[in-house]
């Protein structure tokens, strides 16, 4: 029998969905370009192989839907029955033969326009053929649609079933709606089911599992079933009649002696007895539950002659099993509000279920095989003399005690309740320390100080050693003292020397700021050059600044720079020309060399306007107020021109990035650098 | 709480500054500020950066070995609390001062070898950088007339007018 596992049986797609994913699988992983100047055979087998790949893919997948979903008639027949009660069998069965038909189909038009292909003689022609068997694969699967959403509707609802091994031991619990067969689980396994006050709260089938004698049981719960024929029953009702049928467990029957369900004990004796035929075979117990509402003993004579009725049953199945005919087993009561009894009817439960467990497998032949595994063995006895385990009196005393003790320590945890809780109350942690003294639990040593760690001075001898170091030091200071160390030469400096050198070093660090100012502005300023002196630095006075802070006597030095001055000298004459004045031998140092020149040019051009005439279009008022604007203008640009600064003739980028350089396609050529 | 010390430049780090850094073989880094962990991070080496005190121990310049070292000991092994000894060890606390008064009267002192013959040194070299560049503040002429290497004081010649116009103000 093939293994199936409900919960991992693979997402069934959508018809479009299928058919994207292969097509788009068929697209991916086959080779896609071809051209019509290939060879024949080339463009046949590019195409035939598209139309198999696809045809592979979908017998593929339809493959493994058709194999994962189960066969009602393979797997156990509760779970078939489950199914057929959930899903219908014959519709569950249609989908997975059309699914089935499908594939065949498909296979069947590969074969047919592969077939075709192998006589295709132009690459339109092939391509053609190819188009049209994907396109029939394609609407086979679009047919098949509406099977492949109920599948996948199946498989989901499938997968949430809840795993009942049906092999293994099982409890089972039913009665008619409301009883508490869902509070009971809740209180003897860790499952977690809703349990509310109106019914059929309970949908489907639900597992627990609980233990006992190193075993584990499961508990199923079902969901009530009510007093009706067979037929009318709906899914829910035949879900629990179905589990009933075909788990071999022990069955629970729930009683509500109160009545509190809405259902009196007639009604629920009826249903009992209409669906005793389910429980042959099977350990049976009746539980008769909210005995905290009405007491067993309480019961009107009908009901208790009714319920007497169905105890019987069960000691019936008792006696059946092999049992002593005691009564005890078969009626328990217990309250699951108040957990009275819940345990008493679990241990009896799975005790009976157990004992026919067992029953059966010593019934059956595969027992010989392990009958000789089981042997107690137990020690021949001497003699016939007694010998009983020996307990020293102490440890007997001891475990009195301790007991007694137990019951009586007092927890920190009690402690802290008392005063106040957990925020308020903080523990003394210090209380159980073992210490030579106990007061000196509660000091306080302190950790840092001065920059020092107080634990890494611990020490029992430490006064000891500091006697020690203290005695080195005095020692040392003492050797010290004796050995003066003369450091004095006699070699030092007088203040006067001082003095110069401090100078010295002072002239020394002006230069080197010098040098660095020059250094650095070297590439981004134009330099003037010396003789323009923007900063008046080469004056005589200056000069003879420093000339006396040397020590020297600088007047000869100014005097003879004075003389030789070009302002006094003037610039080298122009002998060769006449002067209009004719005065020229006679020409003061004052006067300025420029006058000079122009005069003398003047002679050897052509005559020129004078400079300082007006002319009528120019718009100044008379020669006088030329000759002034003209002054301003030269005054102005005077310093910019000293300092060699980017005057109005000298170049000038009006705009930086224009836009016809930065911007638009080339007619001709590549834009790659702008 | 402890005071740790840093790992780069040995200073000691108090609670609340710096950063740890655990390595994979659990050897803990720590660090007093970020300016240790940021070289640190840069693979610099604290014995060739020469602000550390490990490079100041190993060139020497402070002082590796000493008796005072010993009195600061961290010990792994927890040892029962008493008093007396506590008692003892901060009575001592004084003494631990007085032990750090010792320590950096022995760091002075190493100080004071290490610059042994300093002067000397400075000394002369003074001497010889006045010899050679007195040009610069005194004219070989002057030099010639006044051989000492010190600055003449300038006798300012102030014409007869400019004495009247200062005595007049």
């Amino acid at each position: 029998m093939v293994q199936y596992n409900f919960k991992k049986i693979t997402v069934v797609p959508s018809g479009k969905d299928f058919i994207d994913i292969i097509l788009s699988r068929t697209q991916r992983q086959t080779p896609t370009v071809v051209h019509k100047g290939y060879a024949i055979s080339r463009l046949r087998k590019f195409y035939m192989r598209k139309v198999k790949f696809t045809q592979q893919n979908f017998h593929e997948k339809l493959t493994a839907i058709i194999d994962e979903f189960p066969r009602l008639d393979d797997i156990h027949p509760f779970y078939g029955d489950l199914l057929h009660v959930l899903y219908n069998k014959d519709h569950y069965k249609l989908a997975l033969g059309q699914i089935n038909t499908a594939r065949n189909i498909i296979g069947k038009i590969a074969k047919d326009y592969v077939k075709l292909l192998k006589y295709g003689d132009s690459l339109y022609r092939c391509k053609c053929l190819k188009v049209a068997a994907l396109g029939r694969m394609c609407t086979v699967i679009k047919r098949i649609g509406p099977s492949l959403a109920y599948l996948e509707q199946i498989r989901q609802h499938m997968a949430r079933l809840p795993s009942i091994d049906p092999n293994t031991r099982t409890i089972l619990i039913c009665g008619y709606p409301n009883v508490g067969k869902s509070s009971f689980i809740n209180k003897i396994t860790r499952a977690d089911v809703d349990v509310q006050p109106y019914a059929f709260t309970t949908k489907s089938l639900f597992v627990g599992h609980t233990d006992y004698k190193y075993l584990r049981y499961q508990v199923i719960d079902t969901p009530g079933i009510l007093d009706r024929p067979f037929e009318d029953r709906n899914i829910i009702e035949m879900c629990s009649i179905t589990a009933l049928a075909h788990l071999r467990a022990a069955v629970l029957f729930f009683l509500d002696i109160s009545g509190s369900c809405g259902y009196s004990i007639a009604q629920q004796a009826a249903l009992f007895h209409s669906i005793k035929s389910l429980f042959m075979n099977k350990p049976l117990l009746i539980v008769c539950n909210k005995i905290d509402l009405q007491p067993l003993e309480g019961l009107s004579e009908d009901d208790m002659k009714l319920v007497m009725e169905m105890k019987a049953e069960a000691i019936k199945t008792v006696i059946a099993q092999g049992g002593e005919p005691n009564d005890e087993g078969a009626l328990l009561p217990m309250s699951a509000l108040t957990d009275d009894g819940v345990i008493a009817v679990k241990n009896a439960a799975c005790e009976r279920l157990l004992n026919q467990r067992v029953e059966m497998k010593m019934k059956s032949k595969k027992i010989n095989d392990c009958l000789n595994r089981f042997h107690v063995a137990v020690p021949k006895p001497r003699d016939t003399k007694e010998r009983p385990p020996c307990i020293p009196q102490a440890v007997l005393e001891a475990r009195a005690k301790a007991s007694a003790e137990k019951e009586k320590r007092k927890l920190e945890k009690d402690l802290e309740n008392e005063n106040g809780g957990a925020g308020v109350y903080s523990a003394n942690l210090r209380k159980r320390y073992i210490l030579a003294n106990d007061e000196w639990k509660k000091d306080i040593m302190p950790e840092i100080l001065d920059g020092h760690n107080v634990y890494d001075f611990v020490d029992p001898d430490i006064l000891q050693r500091l006697e020690e170091l203290e005695r080195e030091e005095g020692l040392r200071l003492v050797a010290e003292a004796e050995e003066e160390d003369f450091e004095m030469d006699g070699k030092e400096l007088t203040p006067e020397e001082q003095e110069a050198l401090a100078e010295i070093r002072k002239k020394k660090s002006l230069l080197i700021q010098e040098h660095r100012m020059k250094k650095s502005t070297a590439e981004s300023r134009p330099i003037v050059p010396r003789k323009f002196d923007k900063d008046r630095k080469f004056t005589s006075a200056r000069m003879g600044r420093q000339l006396s802070s040397l020590g020297l006597d600088p007047t000869a030095a100014i005097d003879r720079a004075r003389s030789r001055s070009v302002s006094r000298r003037g610039r080298k004459r122009e002998r060769s020309l006449a002067r209009e004045d004719g005065d020229a031998m006679d020409i003061d140092d004052e006067q300025s060399s420029k006058k000079l020149r122009t005069r003398s040019r003047s002679r050897s051009r052509s005559k020129s306007r004078p400079p300082g005439e007006v002319t009528p279009g120019e718009g100044f008022k008379d020669s006088a107020q030329k000759l002034t604007a003209l002054k301003i203008a030269k005054k102005s640009v005077k310093d910019r021109n000293k300092a060699a600064r980017r005057g109005e003739a000298d170049r000038v980028i009006p705009n930086l990035k224009p836009k016809h350089l930065f911007s638009g396609k080339r007619s001709i050529g590549k834009t790659s650098r702008r | 709480m402890r005071l740790e010390k840093c790992w780069f430049c040995s200073s000691t780090s108090y609670p609340g500054h710096g950063i740890q850094f655990v390595h994979n073989d659990a050897k803990i880094f720590r660090f007093c500020r970020s300016k240790c962990h940021k070289n640190f991070k840069m693979k610099r080496n604290p014995r060739k950066v020469k602000w550390t005190k490990s490079y100041r121990r190993l060139h020497g310049k402070d002082m590796t070995q000493n008796s005072t070292f010993e009195f600061e000991r961290k010990c792994n092994r927890l040892e029962r609390y008493d008093r007396n000894i506590t008692e003892n060890t901060l009575k001592g606390y004084l003494a631990i001062k007085k032990i750090d008064k010792i320590r950096v009267a022995r760091e002075a002192r190493h100080h004071d070898m290490r610059m042994r013959g300093k002067k000397a040194i400075v000394r002369q070299a003074a001497a010889m950088e006045l010899e050679q560049s007195i040009h610069l503040v005194k004219a070989p002429a002057a030099l010639q007339e006044d051989p000492s290497f010190t600055l003449r004081k300038m006798k300012v010649k102030i014409s007869q007018s400019q004495m009247e116009d200062r005595m007049e103000k």
